[in-house]
């Protein structure tokens, strides 16, 4: 029975095809996927980050001693975890904003949030890595770090940690710049607004990363060289 | 002159396609990173220059070959409505030279490409496997055999992640009712990510080679030559489509079913495509940090791995067989799921135990994550956890053996058909067998501490891999061939490939182990006469020419039936799957009449239909 009626069903679909529009998935269909896709790409970075988190505790290990940790700049380890939580009520603002139809406030707000991961990065990259071998100093506040690349496991290990977490941050920061941009030329509305969506939600993971790479790397173990 | 034009356009389209410029465009990106980078860095990092360049030349790959256009396009604010079809004024097989969205499409594509480097890899074997056949060097030396033998292992890798992601594009939409991937672009950037991945592995050949094996342990994978760099670069890009593919099949999955199809009403592949996917997405992970930390201790200086400077070689081993252990069930299980899939039928009988083989599948993945070390028994590890890692190693042959049980149960009493994709399913089984009961001996320590890098290993691997991916692999070539063509294969010469490989097989596998017991060293280019293993050395390269050579009948009987067999029926194989259903090639949406599912997916010889199709309004 099932065959005849299959092939018939077949033969009817072959008189009447469909155009293309009623083979897109409608609209809450894909968001569900989009925020579906997006968690998931969230739990496959767990592994990436979780990989880096276990290294460095495999690492800074000394047998004797327990924890370990680099000589590091307490007081820009604070500033940058500082300005990157900061970021992300702007987002959180930005997001709500947008929800309750407030474009200006909610580009306000993003345009923030980019600044302020900039100003994360320089912090890392700048600051503490010193690329450019900087010196200087405010109120005998070191602004530059001294861990070099022949510091054995505890540059490595740190620059990995740092670097990969970075690179995160900067595409974020490209995000919320893309985003900006298009919300600028009103793309999106309080009912559609899967970019303004999916970009707060990555910035909130990217931070969320870095409360658990900050202790590891700034707080636990005796610092040790 | 009609014949002469056609030639010359189709040449013209080829030269013109997607890969042809993407290959363009990584060559200038790599140069253009490479000399810009040189420039701003001092001359000691001039390996990291090339690396950050190489990885610049992938982006230059994808940029020329159309992968992100569209993506750049939403950038700058534009629409960018799905493209379906060739270009206008093309023929259709055009469609398979560039960035398509169609999930059949693409299926192919990963199918073709995943085909043509298993014959590269196989050609690798074929050379060493000759320079094996007598003791001494005849045909290579050292640091050739080393590239031959290491490259072989990573280049058939990717082949089968390939052939992995063609089964998974081509039928997991298909067979839950959705006209495509959930997310078409990101799907068309997986296949074409790994292009240029490949051509990374190649070039390593080409500047020198490596001679770490697929594994790149450091501290030899530090010290290497830079054919290593580009090896372990193009491994690392590959993670790029595993990872973005797995997600779009979870997400397809999870959204896109047809009514009424719950998860236990989903044809079992899909659940092995599940399970393979969820090992994909997660395990890859670990494996690019690894890799990543290899690679910037090779380039930079920074220390992670090398002992003499505080490092643990031991790390990079843990976060490596983290991703490389579970992937041999991302090679293995859509191929279990194949078997699953054809014996009911061709056994005209109700799968025996869904329930259990689906989750069987995920149980085999969840205890892949818990056996990794069992490769390191000799590398150093505590003696603790050697006697937890065997132990959970054992456990993996409770979810194996549900499956071997429940397919001994289908078969019995069935009306079996002996076709071409059934040969190949009863072949799968046999070798995954002579693979499965070889394992324990290597997991359990005290064993495997005599076994350890021995032809033994060789010959397990091998045997997992052929019954566990590559004759299911062409078992699903054969059987789903008319689907995708349109056209029946030629029998006799499927019935001859399959003849042809199995007793090669078995020969290949039984004198790899054999060499290995009486003392042959895997990765190693030569051997002492006085082992007494020249006649096992002698087959083994025989037994590996018969093998090529039926791969060989295989693509030439795919290629010719194209165009000369007649057009099938609808439904050549009686299949009570969905996609048997509708027209092959299926149309460019699948089912132009949605479907529901109304009863089980294998209740073969019992009157109860599966899908309904939906009647229209207007009927």
């Amino acid at each position: 029975m099932s065959a005849t009626t299959a092939e018939h069903a077949v033969e009817h679909a072959v008189e009447h095809a469909h155009d293309a529009h009623s083979h897109v998935p409608p609209y809450h269909v894909q968001l569900k996927s989009n925020r579906m896709g997006l968690w998931l790409f969230f739990i496959s970075e767990i592994f990436l980050f979780g990989a880096l988190f276990a290294a460095r505790f495999y690492l800074w290990h000394v047998p004797g001693v327990g924890q370990t940790r680099p000589e590091l700049s307490q007081e820009l380890g604070l500033l940058a975890t500082t300005v990157l939580l900061v970021s992300s009520y702007f987002v959180f603002r930005g997001e709500t904003a947008m929800e309750h139809g407030d474009r200006s406030r909610f580009l306000n707000s993003y345009m923030m949030a980019a600044l302020l991961g900039l100003v994360f990065f320089v912090a890392v990259v700048v600051m503490e890595w010193n690329v450019f071998g900087l010196e200087g100093s405010i109120a005998g506040i070191e602004l530059f770090g001294h861990l070099g690349i022949d510091d054995g496991v505890y540059a490595g290990v740190f620059y990995a940690m740092t670097g990969m977490h970075a690179l995160h941050v900067i595409t974020g920061v490209l995000l919320l710049l893309f985003v900006w941009n298009r919300g600028r030329k009103g793309d999106y509305s309080p009912e559609r607004h899967w970019g303004v969506e999916g970009c707060a939600l990555y910035w909130h993971y990217v931070d969320v990363v870095w409360v658990f790479f900050y202790p590891a790397l700034y707080l636990i173990g005796t610092p040790w060289h | 002159m009609n014949f002469i034009r056609n030639l010359l356009l189709g040449l013209w389209y080829i030269l013109t396609s997607s890969y042809i410029k993407g290959l363009i465009g990584q060559a200038l990106f790599t140069f253009l990173g490479f000399q810009f980078l040189n420039l701003l860095l001092p001359d000691n990092l001039s390996e990291f220059s090339l690396m950050i360049g190489a990885i610049i030349g992938v982006i230059g790959f994808l940029l020329f070959a159309g992968v992100l256009t569209d993506w750049l396009l939403w950038i700058g604010g534009k629409e960018t409505p799905l493209k379906h079809g060739a270009r206008e004024g093309r023929p259709e097989w055009t469609r398979y030279l560039g960035p398509d969205v169609n999930h059949k499409v693409i299926g192919i594509q990963y199918g073709y490409t995943s085909l043509f480097v298993l014959l590269v890899g196989g050609l690798f074997a074929l050379i060493f496997r000759l320079e094996l056949a007598q003791p001494g060097m005849q045909l290579l030396d050292y640091q050739q055999y080393n590239t031959l033998f290491s490259a072989h292992g990573i280049v058939m890798i990717v082949s089968i992640l390939l052939g992995v992601g063609a089964m998974l594009n081509y039928l997991v939409p298909l067979m839950i009712g959705a006209s495509d991937m959930s997310f078409p672009r990101l799907n068309a950037f997986s296949y074409w990510v790994s292009i240029p991945a490949i051509v990374l592995v190649l070039t390593g050949m080409a500047v020198g080679g490596w001679d770490t094996g697929w594994v790149g342990y450091p501290t030899l994978s530090l010290v290497g030559p830079l054919g290593t760099m580009f090896f372990l670069l193009g491994f690392y890009i590959n993670g790029i489509s595993s990872i973005a593919g797995s997600i779009n099949v979870l997400v397809t999955t999870a959204t896109l079913r047809a009514p009424g199809m719950s998860l236990f009403r989903m044809p079992i592949f899909v659940w092995a495509a599940l399970a393979t996917s969820l090992i994909q997405f997660t395990a890859t992970q670990t494996i690019a940090v690894a890799l990543t930390l290899n690679l910037l201790e090779r380039a930079t200086g920074l220390v992670f791995f090398n002992p003499a400077q505080g490092g643990d070689p031991l790390l990079y081993q843990h976060l490596f067989w983290f991703y490389s252990h579970p992937v041999v069930y991302v090679f293995v299980l859509p191929g279990l799921g194949i078997i699953s899939e054809l014996l009911p039928v061709f056994a005209r009988k109700p799968l025996f135990g869904y329930k259990w083989i689906a989750l069987s599948s995920l149980g085999i993945a969840l205890v892949g994550f818990l056996v990794w070390a069992h490769h390191m028994f000799v590398a150093g590890m505590s003696d603790t956890l050697r006697i937890v890692f065997m132990i959970s190693t054992l456990f993996v042959a409770i979810p194996t053996g549900v499956k071997f049980f429940s397919w001994v149960a289908t078969l019995w009493e069935g009306k079996i058909e002996l076709s071409t994709p059934m040969l190949f399913v009863l072949g799968a089984i046999s070798v995954f067998l002579i693979g499965g009961i070889t394992g324990p001996i290597l997991g359990t320590v005290p064993t495997d501490l005599h076994l350890h890098d021995s032809y033994w290993v060789v010959g397990h691997f091998h045997a997992t891999m052929f019954g566990g991916f590559i004759f299911p692999f062409f078992a699903g070539l054969y059987y789903w061939y008319p689907k995708i063509t349109g056209h029946m294969y030629k029998e006799a010469l499927g019935k001859l490939h399959f003849w042809l490989m199995v007793p090669g097989f078995w020969v290949m596998s039984f004198g790899q182990m054999s060499a290995g017991i009486m003392g042959m060293n895997r990765r190693y280019a030569d051997y002492d006469p006085a082992l007494g293993i020249e006649t096992q050395q002698v087959l083994v390269t025989l037994a590996a020419f018969v093998i090529g050579w039926s791969v060989l009948i295989m693509i030439y009987n795919f290629i010719a039936s194209a165009r000369t067999e007649p057009v099938v029926s609808m439904n050549p194989w009686g299949s009570r799957s969905p996609e048997w259903q509708i027209p092959s090639p299926a149309p460019e949406f699948n089912y132009d009449v949605p479907f529901e599912v109304v009863g089980d997916p294998y209740d073969y010889g019992l009157d109860k239909p599966y899908i309904r199709f939906q009647v229209v309004a207007g009927d």
